[in-house]
């Protein structure tokens, strides 16, 4: 971490559908070039914070500032210019089923470089194939016909196209073998320190939170109740944190 | 905003004493400025225009100390520029690369290394060819699918005879309710205008002939005979068949089939069965209400528009008709839903993990099933012309 100004700052959030409050009052930031693991029980709201931040899930309170603007005052241009400097991963890759691969990740530079040249597009959105390691023949396919990690690579290279300074990865290791998962890690690690990212990264991976996540959040009852280094949720005495990183499955810390 | 550029400087290394034709082919860039997706366009001219510049080139040094920013579209230019000129023969040299940005530039060197994309002209009359054999194929195909389908059901049918227990009531009566009832409003608006409009211009263009009162014949043996059943079917096809195609087809994208399957049960007589079932029960039932809809229709245009008292209507309506006018068009309304619901299931099954095969295969489903309701409705104008009905 060589800056500590933060990306994304989070005060206050209050989240909620019909009578269930999901979020209440949640404080977070995310420090730039960092990379956070954002954890917390099913259904505890992981996913609805990631979803309000981008914009997806209207809040009920609080403020919401990305690159230190509160993007609820922002004007639909603003919001735009905002939302081309983040990519996200969603937890099924949402890539396009009508188009192939190569299209998929074409598509976000496309719409938003309007002036690009077909070869240049062409070459980045490949460039950014071979750097999630997708080989060169499964670029013409579609989405049905790729395994899992494959639909995960290529999302992440979607989400990468516009060369984002905010990636926001929803369980990205979720349904992947350990070698994949951890292939995974490392390729988010190389990405984040090649491209400069902030990651936001939601997970329950714990092998994820311990080689890749500089630091941790932990949201509980619709609260963050820690955050910190892996280190400090390992010694902390919470009880669910206890049962979180010290539980059955737990893994030794290596130092 | 700070200006992109690639200008040259004086080649730092070149010796005092070096002559003008040796400072030509050796040349030193100097990048500056924001080298990111925003500018990559105006960045991709300057770069091609240091190429074309540059062509005796022999040494290339590019200096990237002044760069202000550096995202992968300007990394990826960088290394296009240099690669070209290694293309060329001549060394090409990046020279003050920053920590920051070593290793976005180590990443692209590696990158797009493969052959070349290739953009194969395409053979038109090949392609012409290729789709016509490829759209034949699968029209057949969609045939025997259906045949298929008509097969598996088949058995099923054989089975639930066997052993009635086995039909799903629960389910029948629920599609039932979705085809049949509530399809009732829109058939019956439907028939009743069809049936009007016929009469109408029936009595239009036969007024001149003084022969209004054959309208009745014509209004009704066309209804009871073919129209009604035709136009019920085709309105089964676009509101229920679809939705079973849909329905099936979204099943089989979310392996919904695939867990049926596993858990032991048949598709086919879990999910095909009932929707046929329901189907061929609907449509005659729809097909008569259509058919009284039409008449009534016709009725009352005749008595409003053409002054012809429904006493009379009736009286020659009596005339008009035999029982076989009316069979003909009952026998043929559950062959038309069966056609129909075979057609949508079998299509629903041929969807695959795309979204854009869901839309196409309910496209496909309706129009195939239109298409194929016409037809067999002309297989059986020869049938029954045949048999003297």
């Amino acid at each position: 971490m060589t800056n500590v100004d933060p990306v994304i700052s989070v005060r206050d959030l209050v989240v909620g559908f019909g009578a269930a409050t999901v979020l209440d009052r949640v404080t977070l930031d995310v420090l730039r070039g960092e990379i956070l693991g954002f954890v917390g029980g099913s259904g505890a709201g992981k996913s609805v914070l990631m979803r309000t931040v981008i914009g997806l899930l209207p809040k009920r309170g609080g403020t919401i500032e990305v690159f230190g603007k509160d993007i609820a005052a922002l004007s639909e241009r603003e919001r735009r210019s905002i939302e081309r400097r983040w990519g996200v991963l969603f937890q099924q890759g949402a890539l396009f089923s009508s188009l192939n691969v190569q299209q998929n990740v074409e598509f976000p530079i496309r719409e938003n470089l309007k002036h690009l040249s077909p070869r240049l597009t062409e070459e980045i959105a490949l460039a950014k194939l071979e750097m999630v390691g997708l080989s060169a023949d499964v670029r013409k396919k579609y989405p049905a016909e790729l395994s899992g990690g494959m639909i995960k690579r290529a999302a992440l290279a979607r989400a990468l196209a516009l060369d984002p300074d905010i990636v926001f990865l929803d369980e990205p290791t979720s349904g992947l073998d350990p070698i994949g998962a951890a292939e995974f890690d490392e390729l988010i690690r190389t990405l984040q320190r090649t491209l400069g990212l902030s990651v936001f990264m939601v997970t329950h991976d714990l092998d994820s939170l311990h080689e890749v996540c500089g630091r941790i959040a932990v949201l509980f009852e619709g609260r963050v109740i820690a955050t910190g280094p892996i280190e400090t949720m390992v010694a902390s005495e919470h009880p669910w944190l206890k049962s979180y990183f010290r539980g059955k499955r737990r893994r030794p810390v290596r130092h | 905003m700070s200006t992109v550029s690639l200008t040259e400087v004086p080649f730092p290394s070149v010796p005092a004493s070096g002559e003008g034709s040796e400072k030509s082919e050796r040349v030193a860039l100097a990048a500056s400025g924001v080298w990111t997706a925003e500018r990559a366009s105006e960045i991709e001219e300057i770069v091609d225009g240091a190429v074309r510049r540059y062509q005796a080139a022999h040494s290339v040094d590019i200096d990237l100390e002044k760069l202000e920013r550096l995202d992968t579209f300007g990394a990826w230019l960088i290394e296009r520029l240099k690669r070209t000129f290694a293309e060329r023969g001549a060394t090409a040299r990046i020279v003050n690369l920053s920590e920051r940005d070593r290793g976005l530039i180590d990443e692209v060197q590696l990158v797009n290394r493969g052959a070349a994309p290739e953009h194969r002209p395409a053979n038109r009359a090949l392609t012409t060819l290729d789709s016509v054999g490829r759209a034949t194929a699968e029209m057949g195909w969609s045939l025997v699918l259906i045949a298929q389908l008509l097969g598996a059901l088949a058995i099923v049918l054989l089975g639930t005879l066997r052993r009635p227990s086995r039909l799903r009531l629960t389910s029948i009566v629920h599609h039932l309710d979705r085809v049949a009832l509530r399809a009732v409003p829109i058939i019956v608006l439907s028939t009743f205008l069809i049936g009007a409009i016929i009469a109408q211009q029936g009595i239009f263009r036969f007024r001149p002939f003084g022969a209004d009162i054959y309208v009745v014949d014509m209004v009704t043996v066309l209804v009871l005979r073919e129209v009604g059943v035709l136009i019920v079917s085709i309105m089964v096809a676009g509101r229920s068949g679809s939705a079973y195609t849909a329905e099936l087809g979204a099943m089989k994208m979310r392996e919904e089939i695939d867990a049926l399957r596993t858990m032991g049960f048949d598709p086919v007589e879990v999910l095909v069965l009932p929707r046929i079932v329901a189907l061929v029960v609907a449509v005659p039932l729809l097909t008569f209400i259509g058919a009284m809809a039409a008449l009534y229709g016709a009725a009352l245009v005749c008595w409003l528009y053409g002054g012809m008292s429904p006493e009379i209507f009736l009286a020659r309506l009596r005339g008009a008709i035999w029982l076989p006018t009316f069979e003909v068009g009952m026998i043929k309304a559950p062959l038309m839903a069966l056609m129909i619901g075979l057609v949508a299931c079998a299509e629903g099954f041929e969807v695959d993990g795309s979204t854009a095969s869901l839309g196409l295969k309910t496209t496909a489903s309706v129009v195939k099933s239109i298409f194929l309701v016409i037809v067999l409705d002309g297989f059986f104008a020869m049938f029954f012309a045949a048999i003297g009905m």
